[in-house]
C-alpha cells in the first residue's frame, strides 16, 4: 500500500561500482508530482546514485524501489538523460530522429510510429526551444543545442520519473529558465523529477535536495540541506589543501564537458 | 555499349559472379552500416581476419570452409568479449593482439603443407569468378537473414549507436543486442569470403558504409547510399577486371574504397571553400 504513494524510495542503500560503495546509507523517498536536486562535486556521487535509480548500476546493499519494483523494470514509465554521450554527436541522425527514439520503448520493436508520436516529438523539441533545428543534422550543432535536444528526447518519452545528469551543463541562461520551466510543467502533469546539479540556485527551486560528498551530508527541504554550513562541509571535503577564496568558484555552475 | 554488357552475357560465370558480387555488397552493406555507426571498424578487421585460420582448419580436416569459418568468427567474438570484460587495457590493443594472433595462426596451420598455396590465396582474395549456384541460393539467404534482422531489431541497434545507456533505459540490455549486432556481421562476413575473400570483405564491410555516412543525413539514406554504391561498385569493378585482366575481388574493393576517398575529398574542397568564403565576408 505504500508502493503506490512512492515513486522512489530507498533505505540504507549503498551505490557504486564493482561492489565497491561510493556513497552508504542513503535512505530517500519521492512522491508523484515531487522532485528532488542531488548536489554536490564532482566525484561525490551524483551520478552513481541516478545510475542506480535507472537501473544502469546494480545497488551494492540496502533496499531500492523505483516505479513499484526494481530500478530498470519499468522502461516506459522512466526517462533518463547521462552526463555523457557515448558517439550519438557523430551518426547522421536529424534533430528529430533523436527525439523520435525516446518514442522507442512504447512502441517497442516493431509497433508503428503514429501520428500522435510526431505531435510529442513536436511538441517537446518546441518546449526546449529546439522547433525550427528539427531538420538540421545532430553533428552540425552546437553543445548547447544538442543538450537541448536530449532534454526534448527525454520529454517525449512522457515518462512518470525523469532522471536527468546535470542538465543544464552546456546551455545559455535562457536555456537553462526553459528548462527549469520545463521541469514546473512536468512536476504539474505528476511526472517526479531527479536532477544531478552544481548549481544552488536551481536545487532551492526543488522540493527535496540531498547534498552528497561521498557520504550523505545532509536530506530535506532544499533551505535546510543546502545553508551555508553544510554547503562548506560538503564541498569543504573537496577544496581540503585549497585556498579559501576558491569557494565561490566551486558553487557556481560548471560545465563538465569543458574540455 | 557491348563494353559494359557483353562480358556478363557471353559468359555465365561473370554472370554468377556479378550476382553474388551484389549479394555481398547488400548484406555487408546493411551490417557495414551498423559497424560505422557503432564505430566498429576495427572490430570488423579482427573478425574478417579471424575466419582465417578457421577455414585453414576446416581444409586440413577436410570439413567445409564456412563451418571452419563460423568456428573463427565465434572464438573471435568470445575471445574479444572476454578480453575488453577482464582487463584494463582498451578495446584497440585487445582486439589488435587477438587480430594479429588469428592470422599468424591461420598462416602457421596453412604452411604445414606447400599444397594448400592455392587455398590461401582463395581464403584471402575469394573466387568470384568460381561461385556456383548453390553458392548464390547461400548468399541470397543470408541478404534476407541479415535484412531481416537489422529491420526488426532497427530501434535498439540505433540507441545501441547512439548511445547504450539509453538502449538499457528503454529496456533493451546494450550486451545482448551489441553480441547480437556482433553476430550479424560475422554471418556477413562468413557469407562473403568465398566471393571477396577474407581480406577484402572489410573493404565491403567499410567502404560503402562509409560513403553512405558521408553523404546521408539519416540511418536508412545512409543505408541505401551504401547497397548502391556497394552494388555499382561490384559491377565497376568486374568490368575493369574482364577488360584489364586484373585479380576480380580485388578490383571490386578498389573500386569501393575509391569511391569512397573520391566522396571524401570532394566534400572536403567544398567544406574549405566554405570556410574560406565565410573567412571572406568576415574581413570585408
Amino acid at each position: 500500500m505504500t508502493a503506490s504513494t512512492s515513486v522512489i524510495r530507498t533505505e540504507g542503500l549503498a551505490v557504486g561500482f564493482q561492489g565497491k560503495p561510493v556513497v552508504s546509507d542513503i535512505s530517500i523517498s519521492l512522491r508523484p508530482g515531487e522532485s528532488i536536486a542531488l548536489v554536490g562535486t564532482n566525484g561525490s556521487g551524483k551520478s552513481t546514485l541516478l545510475k542506480t535509480l535507472v537501473g544502469l548500476l546494480a545497488p551494492i546493499s540496502g533496499s531500492i524501489e523505483v516505479l513499484d519494483g526494481v530500478p530498470g523494470s519499468t522502461p516506459r514509465r522512466i526517462g533518463y538523460l547521462g552526463q555523457f554521450h557515448a558517439a550519438g554527436g557523430l551518426l547522421p541522425l536529424q534533430a528529430r530522429d533523436v527525439v523520435m527514439m525516446g518514442r522507442y520503448p512504447r512502441r517497442g520493436l516493431l509497433g508503428r510510429i503514429t501520428h500522435d508520436d510526431r505531435k510529442i516529438v513536436a511538441k517537446s523539441m518546441q518546449r526546449m526551444g529546439v522547433a525550427d533545428l528539427a531538420g538540421q543534422p545532430l553533428r552540425s550543432m552546437s553543445g548547447g543545442q544538442q543538450q537541448r535536444v536530449y532534454i526534448a528526447q527525454v520529454l517525449a518519452r512522457e515518462a512518470d520519473l525523469l532522471i536527468l545528469d546535470e542538465p543544464t551543463a552546456g546551455l545559455d541562461a535562457g536555456s537553462a529558465e526553459r528548462y527549469l520551466q520545463v521541469v514546473q510543467e512536468e512536476l504539474q502533469r505528476g511526472a517526479s523529477v531527479a536532477t544531478a546539479t552544481h548549481d544552488i540556485g536551481e536545487a532551492m527551486t526543488f522540493d527535496k535536495a540531498i547534498l552528497l560528498a561521498g557520504r550523505v551530508v545532509a536530506y530535506g527541504l532544499p533551505r535546510d540541506v543546502l545553508n551555508a554550513d553544510r554547503l562548506l562541509e560538503a564541498f569543504g571535503i573537496a577544496l581540503r589543501g585549497i585556498p579559501h577564496n576558491g569557494h565561490q568558484d566551486l558553487l557556481s555552475p560548471q560545465d563538465p564537458h569543458g574540455h | 555499349m557491348s563494353w559494359f554488357v557483353t562480358p556478363f552475357v557471353d559468359n555465365p560465370f561473370l554472370l554468377r559472379a556479378l550476382i553474388a558480387g551484389i549479394l555481398v555488397a547488400v548484406s555487408c552493406s546493411i551490417a557495414g552500416t551498423f559497424v560505422v555507426l557503432r564505430g566498429l571498424a576495427f572490430l570488423g578487421d579482427a573478425l574478417a581476419h579471424g575466419v582465417l585460420p578457421g577455414v585453414a582448419g576446416a581444409l586440413l580436416l577436410g570439413l567445409p570452409g564456412l563451418l571452419g569459418a563460423a568456428v573463427g568468427a565465434t572464438l573471435m567474438i568470445i575471445g574479444v568479449n572476454l578480453v575488453t570484460s577482464r582487463s584494463r587495457l582498451s578495446n584497440d590493443t585487445a582486439i589488435g593482439l587477438l587480430f594479429v594472433g588469428m592470422l599468424a595462426l591461420g598462416v602457421v596451420m596453412v604452411s604445414r603443407s606447400s599444397t594448400f598455396t592455392g587455398d590461401i590465396v582463395g581464403i584471402l582474395f575469394g573466387e568470384i569468378l568460381g561461385v556456383s549456384v548453390q553458392d548464390l541460393v547461400q548468399q541470397a539467404i543470408a541478404v534476407v537473414v541479415i535484412g531481416a534482422v537489422s529491420w526488426v531489431f532497427a530501434r535498439p541497434f540505433l540507441l545501441l549507436s547512439f548511445d547504450p545507456e539509453q538502449a538499457d533505459v528503454a529496456g533493451w540490455p546494450s550486451r545482448r543486442y551489441h553480441l547480437l549486432m556482433l553476430v550479424m556481421v560475422a554471418v556477413a562476413v562468413i557469407m562473403s569470403f568465398q566471393t571477396v575473400g577474407t581480406l577484402l570483405v572489410f573493404g565491403m564491410l567499410l567502404a560503402p558504409a562509409g560513403s553512405g555516412a558521408l553523404l546521408a543525413r539519416s540511418v536508412p539514406a545512409m543505408m541505401g547510399w551504401a547497397v548502391l554504391i556497394g552494388s555499382l561498385s561490384v559491377y565497376a569493378g568486374m568490368l575493369v577486371s574482364y577488360h584489364f585482366d586484373l585479380a576480380a575481388g580485388a578490383s571490386i574493393v578498389v573500386v569501393a574504397v575509391l569511391v569512397f576517398f573520391a566522396i571524401f575529398a570532394v566534400q572536403a574542397v567544398r567544406q574549405s571553400l566554405r570556410d574560406r568564403q565565410a573567412a571572406a565576408l568576415a574581413t570585408s
